[in-house]
């Protein structure tokens, strides 16, 4: 027994011992290179997002071959972590003690962040531009070196309420919402347009990811008397609310649905693409099936990119014109950065971002940050269902937060 | 019965002896200096790495109890893991207990979770209690999020909690001194559990899956030592389960998904089944192996990792502790 053991501790001693320490004042940065440091769920139940880390690849890859930035070439390193927690802690330790990236970039999934969210600030590492659309990424005071990117639920559902103020202003508000951090930061949202107003307009009911349907849900806000409605559900029970709310013959003066679940092919067909007429949402990205952005150039530059770098990829993959915004803004970043890849200059230059055009955002929705606004994308243009696609409307409406 | 106790007699041993000629002292302090050395040598990834493979071992050992020794197929022991988890994270975020409280009471309370499930989940047997524990560790996550315990299980936020500082003012980081203690408590584990199987119970409980009508023809009360030997499995790999959340230092449901408890069974049989030792291997396969593969090939890991393992049950079908026992063999000879 004992020989066993000791073949298997010096086999990891020789595992470890490579891996010494090396003093650098400025992290993952040498005089030809700049890590960057990602984690993606390219397996497990989430692994449809892996085509986001896949474009991010090939655009560093397209980036070297230009020549790099500032005289230096992009070495991206983009981890699998199966979207389990303890696995994105692994590959967070395995990035930042290991391979030493100068930070991390878009890192996935509401539940990996949150486990690593303390320790890349313990750590002072970058943790730039999340990908997910949790509120909680914006706070500066007790989390400066993380920072999100696309618009929170929050600042969604600010909008919706700010719409639907202006266009009733006695509406009252139902809020279906699924009881955990989504759900909620709806609720946080139109909370925080209506303030003291709140109990008086909104009647709320949550669901549970476990329950079979919402139906008893949904016939209890009806009867509350509630004549406006905010589906904040992901797109099973979301295709579940349209056509219950539908079949019980209830047609609701404005339906808000989170753009979570806009999905054409596993929400709005299967409800019944009739049911849903007249059903708003909110976007802040092209869409790449819709019609209205065929001559668009931002969408141009994104199309010709896309035939000439991944050209067997699906183009009307939502995620790819996402995976391409976002990794534009990094670019800006590094920009910005202007050889100066030290951490408190990322840093600092990820949080100074000053209306940054990106060609697959929304025309007029642009990125901003600053030193005390760490929600990047804060406007978003509503939608509404008609049958057969999502038609865009208005103008941009901002989030109040 | 179940198919393990198919396995050719020579896996069924639990006895390693060391070779001869080298006196058991100096492999001991060889032994202690290899477990040592990662202190001084690795760094704190490493050390991560190699706390989550002993984590990983440990719990390996808790599912080999049941499924290697005693033949009772379990895929549900990611359940009990999750649950260990919660029960030390619960109580030292919410509790505000002392982290080393948790240890025990992880390893109580999945006992006792173990008993309950097993009295009447044994009867069944065979592939039905494999499907029985596998829909256990299906539902575990679920539960998790049930909004009745939210206030303590945090919902599908899970609950954060901090490694413990070294004690008596020991010279160690945290990830060191989490590193010791999790190298020590599984020495402890794995100390015990030999005694266990070399015991009386240990004897029935291997009896119990060679021959069961035999062992009760002997007097062996079954259903009792089934359950004892299902508790004590749960108990072992609650226990892994409380050292998890504080090396990952962080809860949640999806931690916890129902592919944990097949990682936990391929770590079981490649490590070897009916295998003390075989456990380490299974644990440090379960850490390191997907790192291997994605380094291998980034588009498909999935693959490369099944080919892997596929690879390791063709050539090495009693595991790498089945392997180890033959090498040491030869060497007798």
């Amino acid at each position: 027994m004992l020989n066993r053991r000791t073949l298997l501790a010096s086999g990891a001693a020789l595992l470890a011992a490579p891996r010494l320490g090396r003093a650098q004042t400025v992290v993952g940065v040498t005089s030809d290179e700049i890590k960057i440091g990602s984690i993606m769920p390219y397996s497990g139940p989430a692994s449809a997002y892996g085509a986001i880390g896949r474009l991010q690849q090939v655009f560093f890859k397209a980036i070297n071959d230009a020549g790099g930035i500032s005289g230096r070439k992009i070495n991206f390193i983009s981890l699998d972590d199966g979207y389990q927690p303890p696995k994105t802690v692994e590959q967070t330790r395995r990035l930042v003690e290991q391979d030493r990236v100068a930070f991390l970039f878009n890192t996935l999934g509401t539940p990996g962040n949150t486990a690593i969210q303390r320790y890349v600030n313990q750590r002072k590492v970058p943790h730039l531009f999340l990908a997910t659309g949790a509120d909680k990424w914006g706070n500066p005071q007790e989390f400066p070196w993380t920072i999100g990117y696309q618009p929170s639920y929050r600042t969604e559902a600010q909008i919706f309420t700010k719409y639907m103020l202006e266009h009733d202003r006695n509406a009252k508000l139902g809020i279906l919402y699924q009881n955990d951090d989504f759900g909620k930061d709806y609720v946080a949202g139109v909370r925080d347009v209506l303030g003291t107003r709140f109990d008086a307009v909104v009647k709320m009911v949550s669901y549970e990811v476990t329950d079979a349907t919402i139906d008893s849900q949904v016939v209890q806000l009806h009867g509350s008397g509630v004549d406006c409605l905010l589906t904040a559900a992901t797109p099973k029970f979301a295709a579940q609310t349209i056509r219950k709310v539908f079949d019980i013959g209830w047609r609701p003066k404005m339906h808000f649905m989170t753009d979570v679940s806009i999905s054409v092919a596993s929400v709005m067909n299967p409800a019944g693409p009739e049911k849903g007429v007249g059903i708003l949402t909110a976007a802040y990205l092209k869409e790449p099936t819709d019609p209205t952005w065929q001559a668009d150039p931002g969408m141009n530059e994104w199309r010709a990119w896309m035939r000439q770098h991944m050209p067997d990829a699906d183009m009307t993959d939502g995620n790819y014109p996402y995976s391409y915004s976002v990794t534009k803004c990094i670019m800006q970043v590094l920009t910005q950065c202007n050889g100066d890849f030290s951490r408190e200059n990322i840093m600092k230059q990820a949080t100074s971002l000053n209306n940054v055009v990106i060609p697959t955002l929304i025309n007029g929705i642009t990125v901003s940050t600053s030193a005390t606004n760490f929600h990047p994308i804060r406007k978003m243009q509503l939608a509404k269902w008609d049958g057969k696609t999502w038609e865009r409307f208005g103008g941009l409406i901002e989030g109040a937060g | 019965m179940s198919e393990l106790s198919e396995a050719p007699p020579s896996l069924r041993s639990a006895t390693v002896r060391p070779a001869p000629g080298i006196p058991p002292a100096l492999l001991w302090a060889l032994g202690a200096v290899a477990l040592l050395l990662p202190l001084f040598m690795a760094e704190s990834f490493t050390l991560f790495q190699l706390t989550t493979a002993a984590i990983y071992a440990i719990a390996i050992l808790g599912l080999n109890i049941i499924t290697g020794y005693n033949g009772q197929i379990s895929l549900g022991h990611g359940a009990f893991y999750a649950v260990g988890a919660y029960v030390g994270a619960i109580m030292l975020d919410k509790l505000n207990l002392p982290y080393w409280s948790t240890l025990p009471a992880a390893a109580v309370i999945c006992g006792i979770l173990g008993w309950g499930i097993g009295r009447p989940a044994l009867r069944l047997g065979g592939l039905y209690l494999a499907l029985t524990t596998f829909s256990l560790a299906v539902a575990v996550p679920q539960i998790l999020k049930y909004r009745g315990i939210e206030e303590w299980t945090g919902g599908v936020q899970g609950v954060l909690v901090t490694k413990p500082d070294a004690p008596f003012g020991l010279p160690l980081n945290p990830d060191q001194y989490l590193y010791v203690l999790t190298v020590l408590l599984a020495l402890g584990v794995f100390i015990l559990a030999r005694n266990l199987m070399a015991s009386r119970l240990g004897r029935a409980i291997v009896a119990i899956r060679d021959h069961a009508l035999a062992a009760e023809a002997m007097g062996m009360n079954i259903a009792n030592i089934k359950t004892a030997t299902f508790a004590i499995s749960a108990a072992i790999t609650g226990l892994a389960g409380a050292l998890s959340a504080l090396a990952v230092e962080f809860v949640s449901p999806d931690s916890f998904q129902a592919s944990l408890s097949i990682t936990l069974f391929v770590g079981m049989v490649v490590g070897g089944v009916a295998s003390i030792f075989g456990a380490v291997f299974g644990g440090l396969f379960v850490v390191f192996m997907p790192n291997i593969a994605e380094g291998l090939s980034k588009s498909a890991p999935g693959v490369i990792y099944g080919i892997i393992l596929i690879a390791f049950l063709f050539l090495l079908p009693g595991g790498v502790a089945g392997l180890l026992r033959r090498l040491g063999a030869r060497l007798r000879r």
